[in-house]
């Protein structure tokens, strides 16, 4: 009897150990929740990880920087995803952020608007309704301040930047990245604040220059472009990731994940630190 | 057998229980915490601001859907009313027919759909007219919903119109009166109480619709400005819902205005059973 | 002005105000369905409807979201059917508890006031976070049976109503036990009805956005039907909202509009040619 069950267990630990060898293929869901400038982003970097893991979901939920912190915090995603750093109060739960990328925060205006550059102070002056007409810039009309929700991640970084937190004066507050350039789009009056990886390739809008400066990854990465933002993975400090949710989150700062990265328009972390040991190896000369 | 329908039928009377108690126990914990005078009579809805105390007033969204569902009906009724009149007494049959069938796909169109002409034709349309900033407005909101509440109120009313007795109508052409007087100054009264049904109908549909409204209003927490971008409770609820964090009372202030919605469309019910049935009798 | 003259002016003037209101509603139906046309028939490709948004190829399709319309119709559908059925054969058939059948029939008819929002919140509260079920087909299933239950159990409910009694005498005098009497006579000679009621609660469920948002979800990426139950998938109606508002792709939404505007006039003429059906029987 004893000889059969010892044999039984050794067959038995023998399988096991086959059969997780054979177990390469990652399997599971991975649950990312958060802001909507990222949705590109995540975006083509989910569906690029899903095409090489065949049996992983990764899901995405569009909800605002603000919900996606919440989200990780309390456990109901594996991933948050916010385009902002995180609050002090964030921390102290135990939260981490890992900067996947830089994004700019472009400023907008109708195609048919003719102003192309406004410094810093102007936009915040035109935001906060200290100026409300385009005439002073050589324009007509009323200027419609066209913004986002309380919770976003953009509007958090565009105010914290221009300086005019709480003090908005908005025509229009709506709840994602698309929605600001689709509202602009079809508003001669309209100024808004969008991602840079949202705005590219949009037709119908301007995208002015700030202080004179252009909006674009190159801008974004050496800082002259002001007005930008991290996109950044929340995590909780210490909490062990799912098998899936760590592969992910690693591919996400990969290298190969930056090509997938600036294709969404975003400047990966990656050439940050490319261009910050290039700079510091030509201080060193 | 008879156990296994009865617990069908009661699964309905279950689903508005349901429903009931739901809203009531998530809606009243907010306006607890919020204070009753603070929550209805509030001016100011902020809840989200970190610099100043945030504010939970939803006085700009109860009144903007009062104001809204009045001018939409303000402007559907009349049309709808011509219109049923129309179909039921004036129009040749086939005209008739073609028509009515209008009226039926217009009320199963999506509202979605009716959201995103608004968008792209209305408010563009309104900002050129009224040179604005921006044609997200109250109006645009108010075009769309009489758009919307039309089909009901012309279907029921048509019905109304011609439940009404050829007699009174043969008597009053008898008397000397003209086609078109007979049918506003006798049928269109003895049809009273229809054509209040469907106009209730009309403002619980309007009070309650979401989807096409937020594409087209502004989603401003201002209070009711004609021209300007403004939010009802219904879009209230749906544009902060996907962001507010669970167990914050943000959320919890938005259950409550589901709430308040709720007992107003409890109340145009209530009016519609009792006041306007009574009145039939 | 002499009294004959202010007549005739009333009566011109009610003239042309019937006339313009109806002729307004009919151009209002042939404007919507001709800008749509207009604006969605160029942007309808095989690619479009046959494949599912890709980012790495930057490229738009919709067919996860005419998957999760089906599912989600074929889920509520396969719930508030029986339910529907049965409660609708309780009413007509075994109640003799006259005060039940009125509270049942009062309930129904609450549930048909609700606006689609609160449909939407309750839904959310209920399946989504008290049962664990998780935004997807499944919550969002449930939650639409709660808004189409009413209309299957009307309509079963008159089309019970016309079978004739004899029928029903005529089963059990030859020995049948009532529900088989209902089963082998009634519900057959009923089912007209009931397919009527069937095809007006499917148009409701595609067209409805708002009861979905939040219990359905926004997900954009194609599942099987088992981790479609789970997994945030949003319908058509979602997905034009997506896409319009939140991705600016507007020529994609009017491409879903059109899409849906086909589908509703199909279910809407299904439903006509079915109730004219019913009413030759």
């Amino acid at each position: 009897m004893k000889k059969i069950i010892c044999l039984a267990l050794a067959l038995a630990m023998v399988l096991t150990l086959s059969l997780s060898a054979c177990a390469k293929g990652l399997s599971g869901t991975v649950s990312t929740n958060g802001s909507t400038s990222m949705e590109k982003v995540v975006g083509i970097l989910s569906e690029q990880f899903m095409e090489d893991n065949s049996d992983v979901t990764v899901t995405y939920d569009a909800t605002g920087s603000g919900t996606g912190i919440e989200a990780v915090a309390n456990g109901t995603c594996d991933i948050g995803l916010a385009s902002r750093g995180l609050k002090d109060v964030e921390t102290e739960k135990g939260l981490v952020a890992t900067t996947v990328a830089l994004d700019g925060i472009a400023i907008i205006v109708n195609a048919e608007c003719p102003v192309e550059d406004l410094t810093v102070e102007q936009i915040a002056d035109i935001f906060t309704g200290k100026v409300t007409s385009w005439e002073d810039f050589g324009g007509k009309g009323d200027i419609a301040c066209i913004g986002r929700e309380a919770g976003s991640g953009t509007r958090d970084g565009f105010e914290s930047i221009t300086g005019t937190k709480d003090t908005c004066v908005l025509a229009q507050e709506l709840t994602s990245t698309g929605a600001v350039i689709a509202a602009v789009k079809s508003s001669p009056n309209a100024i808004g604040y969008a991602s840079l990886s949202a705005v590219e390739g949009q037709e119908g809008i301007r995208v002015l220059t700030v202080n004179g400066v252009a909006c674009t990854e190159e801008t974004v990465l050496d800082g002259s472009y002001v007005v930008q933002r991290p996109f950044n993975l929340v995590t909780v400090e210490g909490k062990e990731l799912s098998q899936a949710a760590k592969a992910f989150f690693d591919y996400m700062l990969s290298a190969e994940a930056s090509e997938l990265i600036v294709k969404a328009g975003a400047v990966p972390v990656a050439e940050v630190e490319e261009a910050a040991a290039e700079e510091a190896t030509a201080e060193a000369k | 057998m008879n156990v296994l329908f009865f617990l069908c039928g009661i699964v309905t009377v279950g689903f508005v229980l349901c429903i009931c108690i739901y809203l009531i126990v998530s809606g009243v914990p907010a306006i607890g915490k919020i204070g009753l005078g603070n929550f209805f009579l509030g001016k100011i809805w902020k809840p989200t601001a970190t610099t100043v105390e945030p504010s939970y007033g939803i006085l700009p969204f109860v009144l903007t859907s009062l104001c809204g569902t009045a001018g939409a009906v303000l402007l559907g009724v009349p049309i709808g009313l011509l219109t049923a009149v129309f179909l039921a007494k004036v129009a040749p049959p086939k005209t008739a027919n073609l028509i009515r069938t209008a009226v039926q796909l217009l009320a199963g169109i999506p509202s979605v759909v009716y959201g995103l002409v608004g968008m792209i034709v209305l408010v563009p349309a309104i900002q050129r007219f009224f040179a604005l900033s921006s044609g997200a407005t109250m109006l645009a909101a108010i075009v769309v919903l009489a758009i919307m509440i039309l089909p009901s109120i012309i279907n029921v009313s048509e019905t109304a119109l011609r439940a009404v007795p050829k007699d009174y109508e043969d008597a009053s052409l008898a008397l000397g009166a003209t086609e078109l007087e007979t049918y506003f100054r006798v049928t269109v009264p003895a049809a009273k109480s229809g054509i209040a049904t469907s106009i209730v109908l009309g403002v619980g549909r309007a009070i309650g619709e979401a989807m096409a409204i937020i594409m087209v209003s502004g989603n401003v927490p201002n209070m009711p400005k004609l021209l300007g971008p403004v939010r009802f409770m219904t879009t209230a609820i749906a544009s902060e819902m996907s962001y507010a964090p669970v167990g914050s009372l943000q959320r919890e202030a938005l259950f409550s205005i589901g709430l308040v919605l709720f007992l107003f469309i409890m109340m145009i019910n209530v009016f519609l059973n009792v006041v306007i049935k009574k009145e039939r009798r | 002005m002499t009294f004959e003259k202010k007549r005739k002016l009333w009566n011109r003037a009610v003239r042309v105000g019937v006339y313009t209101a109806s002729m307004l509603t009919a151009a209002l139906l042939v404007g919507l369905i001709g800008y749509i046309l207009y604006r969605g028939l160029p942007n309808l490709s095989w690619q479009l409807v046959s494949t599912q948004t890709s980012y790495i190829r930057d490229t738009i399709g919709i067919l996860p979201n005419l998957v999760n319309t089906v599912y989600i119709i074929l889920v509520a559908m396969a719930i508030a059917l029986p339910l529907g059925v049965g409660a609708a054969i309780y009413l007509t058939e075994y109640s003799k508890n006259r005060h039940l059948t009125r509270l049942i029939e009062f309930a129904a008819e609450t549930l048909t006031g609700i606006p689609s929002i609160l449909f939407g919140l309750v839904g959310m509260l209920l399946f989504v976070q008290r049962m664990g079920l998780g935004a997807g087909i499944l919550a969002g299933g449930l939650t639409l049976v709660m808004m189409i239950l009413p209309t299957i159990v009307r309509t079963t409910q008159e089309s019970l109503k016309t079978v004739p009694q004899a029928y029903r005498e005529g089963a059990l005098a030859l020995g049948a036990g009532k529900w088989r009497m209902i089963r082998t006579v009634v519900l057959p000679s009923a089912v007209d009805g009931i397919v009527t009621g069937c095809i007006l609660a499917i148009g409701r469920i595609t067209g409805e956005s708002a009861a979905l948002l939040f219990t359905a979800g926004f997900g954009l990426k194609l599942n099987n039907f088992v981790k479609a139950l789970h997994s945030s998938s949003a319908t058509l109606t979602v997905a034009l909202y997506v896409y319009a508002s939140e991705q600016g792709k507007i020529d994609v939404a009017f491409a879903i509009a059109l899409i849906l505007l086909a589908l509703t006039l199909v279910i809407n003429l299904g439903a006509n040619y079915a109730g004219k059906k019913l009413r030759r029987n």
